[in-house]
């Protein structure tokens, strides 16, 4: 079960979050940009402690849920919570970045870095978990939500 | 950084990807695409005082494009890991992204000998069907794509000039775009949190 979608600009402000279930915690809008920035910061650190070059944060598990983030090479992260033994976590942040880039970036009245108000990437979103949540982990679930996009 | 050349095998396996990811592209008509951006090229004349104004606005919209497109590139493209070098750069930009975009791919030649200058060519501009341009005049059409190519290589923190250097509207045999490596560009925060 997934539990909760953010997305987290370059500068480390968080510009769009998701209930994915009922169980997600339910925080206020302040919180959650005060968890984007800090998980922002986290990332940040983990990059610049080893010798080298770090790709950051890119699973979190707990004994209760797993994080996975998904950093592009632009520097916009999605980040996605579920329920702990969740298969799929990294392929759907890919689809949501595909829709991120169909439905955000496409949109003229979006400004980049500001917070996504764009009605019809949270229906892609919320269409896209749902397909998920009914069909289950299926490998066919992609190829079904893309061709129903198309 | 270690310059690895390119060679036969991985040009293939670009190509290989650009016809890849163009076959997942939703299409568009391309008669439709060429009478749009003629429109839209035509009402620049008419608004702008000279031909210079024209080339500045179509440059500055393609930046505008390249900001965001570069992230349906980067989604769409199984483009995992950032290129190792300026080199691999220019040619995932010409084989892949070109097609993907534009429906044909530019060839990637006329490297200088510390790798930092390139041109893109590419014989068929889809924009420029159907279109004459009147003589004498300085007219860059196709400087949007210009543009777009600055606009995306910004948002992976490269500086870059990018220039027409040949247009078959202007009765050239190919049409060629100049890429110029000027800098790496630096994430760095606002002004407003710097300590004064």
């Amino acid at each position: 079960m997934y539990l909760q979608l953010m997305i987290i600009n370059k500068s480390g402000g968080l510009v769009y979050n998701q209930d994915l279930s009922p169980q997600a915690a339910q925080l206020d809008s302040n919180d959650w940009l005060r968890i984007g920035s800090t998980f922002h910061s986290l990332h940040e650190i983990a990059r610049s402690i080893p010798p080298g070059r770090s790709s950051g944060i890119v699973a979190l598990e707990t004994s209760s849920f797993a994080l996975r983030c998904l950093e592009t090479i632009t520097g916009i992260k999605f980040v996605l919570t579920a329920e702990r033994g969740t298969q799929v976590l990294e392929p759907v942040l890919r689809m949501v970045y595909e829709l991120y880039s169909d439905y955000v970036l496409k949109n003229p009245f979006h400004d980049l870095e500001m917070p996504i108000r764009c009605r019809l990437f949270t229906e892609h979103v919320t269409e896209l978990f749902e397909s998920f949540h009914t069909t289950g982990t299926n490998a066919n679930a992609r190829h079904q939500f893309f061709t129903r996009l198309r | 950084m270690a310059q690895q050349t390119p060679t036969s095998n991985s040009v293939k396996a670009l190509r290989a990807r650009g016809d890849q990811v163009w076959a997942r592209m939703p299409k568009c008509n391309a008669e439709f695409f060429r009478l749009t951006y003629g429109a839209l090229v035509v009402q620049l004349v008419e608004d702008c005082d000279d031909i210079k104004e024209v080339n500045d606005k179509l440059l500055s919209m393609g930046v505008s494009i390249g900001t965001r497109i570069i992230d349906e590139f980067l989604a769409k493209s199984n483009q995992r890991e950032p290129c190792k070098s300026f080199e691999e750069t220019c040619e995932v930009v010409g084989r892949v992204a070109f097609k993907m975009f534009l429906g044909v791919e530019a060839d990637v030649r006329n490297w200088n000998e510390d790798k930092s200058r390139c041109s893109l060519v590419f014989p068929e501009n889809p924009l420029n069907e159907n279109v004459e341009l009147p003589p004498g005049k300085n007219f860059l059409y196709s400087n949007i794509i210009c543009g777009a190519i600055r606009g995306a290589l910004e948002q992976i923190l490269y500086k870059v000039d990018v220039y027409c250097i040949k247009d078959t509207l202007r009765g050239d045999d190919t049409n060629e775009i100049g890429i110029t490596f000027v800098s790496r560009l630096q994430a760095e925060m606002d002004d407003q949190y710097k300590e004064s």
